[in-house]
């Protein structure tokens, strides 16, 4: 790794010539991520602005109240604590669901798999991500509720000591609830933690590979002293990404989740909103301005969760120097 | 995201329509697979050849039935109707943009949307024309209850939760000699904002004044139960969830094959059909002036009338009185009649009811007036 770029510093020590292609190109590439820097600057700045104006007629705390009544632009009451329960819920119950099945398939197709089924393999799980939400948020309440109903029941009777097993606010038998989402979620992320990680582990250097190997190291132990640790942040990369499109997910939630307006037990087997899905179920009838500036101060707190996570997982990716 | 919400009742159309028009070609030959109703109505076709109209999505299903006897009626004529919610459909209107909008509830004065009307139209009044209804079914699920009769004061305490249970007293005196079982009622609403819901909540405000006190809306306010997405999400939850009841389009829940509530107005209890809803539009009284035809909706929610069903969405097209320009008219005009004519058995099977004959006649007189 390091004796590549000393190779290119001592040829690149004779007087600098700059050619027209490195500018243009030069300034493309920063162009490229300038853009990218303004727009994302530019949605928070959208969203700040439309969400102020309501923020401030909110007559009760945004951060802390469970109610959601926006339909009376004159008696804004909004807040997003229920919200904010069932989106990191459903996105912690897919995480946790899809990020071991993701990891197994990634090692599988590149340490296991004969060359030719992993290909194909590969192509399959692809095919998942582009599979509509809506199809997954149909298949959620009609085929896979249905079917996990009495392992979800089972969950309930034999195992509701644990909180977060407990009877919910809404009924188990109607299959909107965290749990039914969380598993949707998880199909749905799993093609992408598994594209990436899949890239990754494919990368792991022959040399350390074969170094495991010629100590006597067995299939397993090369995964688990090489692959593993190099290919550890680049997972959980990964993973974020993987977070990322389940806590904007909006079609699916929307056709899964029950609306309540009971409080939250904080088990799985509540129902609820997340914030993208309350804000689809509002759109029909954006009329207000302030009104919309009420689901626009939703998304701009999903937008600095998102920020937040992602924040998060850069400072574990920068802290592993393999990959950084 | 607006196009998935109704995209299983676009479709269930599609296929009614289909179904409706291969059943009835035999007695309407010649008629382009409209219905027969269609066939002896004269029309003065021409003008604009592309109506456009947006609003009210309640009426979007209504929409797509105009739409096709208007085609077929008028050849090389059509009508683009969006859905895109009440309020965008006024202000549409008002701003010119469209020809007619769609809304679930006329313009309001208060809101200036009068006097902004009044100015696109060039001076002249907008009317609201109510032309398409559409009754709401009290579904339910219960099985082995087939007969359940309810009134606006117990369907006021079941959807705020007063009444949880379904062998509760009140509502087995409403009920004499039906078995009703010890179990728990789930009540089921929309959680998207819907036209639905704000009539369902005005109904119960004027039907059952002290039961109901939890204000109306767009967006459910009972406070109790559990909330699904679309009028196709809450039948198939009400079909999946034992003891639960529902309001919903009465498509949806004849679709869905649910137990729908007979309704008991204090003259005994009436049956969902389109005759007892077509009772209730004719009892409609109109307080609007001349030919603006904004009903009072009191006198359909509480109707007293024997044999009218009282649950009914009543959507409105508004237009210009005056202030078109000639070819606009024409085409309004021709195309409003075809709408007030459109078959009874297609609507219904959408989920909407035909006008009543007086009552159309009132509606024709005003469309024949608009300049």
């Amino acid at each position: 790794m390091t004796g590549l770029p000393e190779a290119v510093i001592s040829s690149a020590e004779k007087p600098t010539v700059v050619r027209p292609g490195d500018r243009i190109f030069r300034a493309l590439t920063s162009g490229a991520g300038v853009f990218i820097v303004v727009l994302i600057a530019a949605i928070g700045i959208f969203l700040l602005l439309r969400a102020v104006p309501s923020l401030q007629r909110d007559n009760v705390n945004f951060l802390l109240s469970r109610d959601w009544v926006t339909n009376d632009p004159a008696n804004l009451r909004f807040g997003i604590i229920d919200l904010l329960w069932v989106t990191v819920a459903t996105s912690a119950v897919a995480l946790v669901l899809a990020t071991p099945v993701a990891l197994g398939i990634a090692l599988f197709l590149t340490q296991y798999a004969p060359r030719r089924l992993a290909r194909s393999l590969a192509y399959v799980v692809d095919l998942l991500a582009a599979v509509p939400s809506i199809i997954f948020g149909l298949w959620g309440i009609q085929v896979l509720a249905p079917t996990l109903l009495p392992f979800a029941e089972w969950l309930n009777d034999a195992l509701g000591w644990i909180p977060i097993f407990a009877l919910g606010n809404v009924s188990t038998g109607g299959g909107g609830n965290i749990f039914i989402s969380g598993v949707v979620l998880a199909v749905m992320i799993l093609p992408i933690i598994t594209a990436v990680s899949r890239e990754i582990f494919a990368r792991t250097p022959v040399t350390h590979v074969e170094g495991a190997l010629a100590l006597g190291a067995t299939k397993w132990e090369v995964v688990r002293t090489t692959v593993l640790p190099f290919g550890k942040a680049g997972f959980i990369s990964a993973a974020m990404l993987g977070l990322g499109r389940a806590l904007g997910e909006t079609i699916a939630l929307t056709t899964i989740l029950s609306a309540t307006d009971s409080a939250p037990n904080y088990t799985i087997f509540d129902g609820g909103a997340t914030f993208a899905s309350r804000i689809a179920l509002g759109s029909a009838e954006f009329n207000d301005n302030l009104t919309v500036g009420a689901y626009i101060a939703a998304g701009l707190v999903l937008f600095l969760i998102t920020f937040a996570v992602n924040a998060l997982a850069r400072t574990v990716v920068a802290g592993k120097k393999e990959y950084a | 995201m607006k196009i998935k919400q109704s995209g299983a009742a676009i479709g269930l159309v599609a296929v009614g329509a289909l179904l409706l028009s291969a059943c009835g070609s035999d007695n309407n030959t010649g008629a382009q697979g409209t219905s027969s109703s269609m066939a002896n109505l004269s029309v003065e076709c021409g003008g604009k050849a592309t109506l456009s109209a947006e609003g009210s999505s309640a009426q979007k299903n209504a929409m797509d039935i105009f739409a096709k006897d208007f085609q077929a009626k008028c050849q090389g004529q059509k009508i683009a109707y969006t859905k895109s919610g009440s309020g965008k459909g006024i202000s549409q209107f008002t701003a010119k943009q469209i020809d007619f909008g769609g809304t679930d509830s006329p313009l309001s004065k208060e809101k200036g949307e009068v006097d902004k009307a009044a100015q696109r139209c060039e001076g002249n009044p907008a009317w609201n024309l109510p032309l398409v209804f559409g009754p709401v079914a009290l579904a339910y699920n219960v099985p082995n209850l087939n007969n359940l009769v309810l009134n606006g004061e117990l369907a006021a305490k079941v959807f705020s939760g007063q009444i949880t249970k379904w062998n509760d007293p009140a509502i087995a005196a409403a009920n004499p000699g039906a078995s009703l079982p010890d179990k728990k009622i789930v009540v089921i609403y929309r959680s998207d904002e819907s036209g639905t819901t704000e009539n369902f909540q005005t109904y119960l405000k004027t039907a059952a004044p002290q039961a109901w006190t939890k204000g109306g809306g767009k967006k459910f306010t009972g406070g109790v139960g559990e909330g699904k997405e679309s009028s196709d999400g809450v039948s198939s939850a009400t079909k999946s969830t034992d003891g639960a009841i529902t309001y919903v389009e009465w498509s949806f829940a004849k679709n869905a094959k649910l137990g729908i509530a007979k309704v008991d107005t204090g003259a005994g209890a009436v049956e969902l059909t389109s005759a007892s809803a077509a009772k209730a539009i004719d009892g409609a009284q109109v307080k609007g002036t001349g030919n603006d035809l904004v009903l009072d909706l009191n006198s359909i929610y509480g109707t007293k009338a024997a044999g009218a069903y009282p649950l009914l969405l009543a959507t409105y097209e508004v237009v210009c009185s005056k202030g078109y320009d000639a070819d606009t008219a024409k085409a309004l005009k021709a195309f409003l009649t075809v709408a007030a004519n459109a078959s009874a058995s297609e609507l219904e099977a959408a989920g909407y009811v035909a006008l009543p004959e007086t009552f159309k006649k009132k509606l024709t007189t005003a469309v024949s007036a608009i300049a």
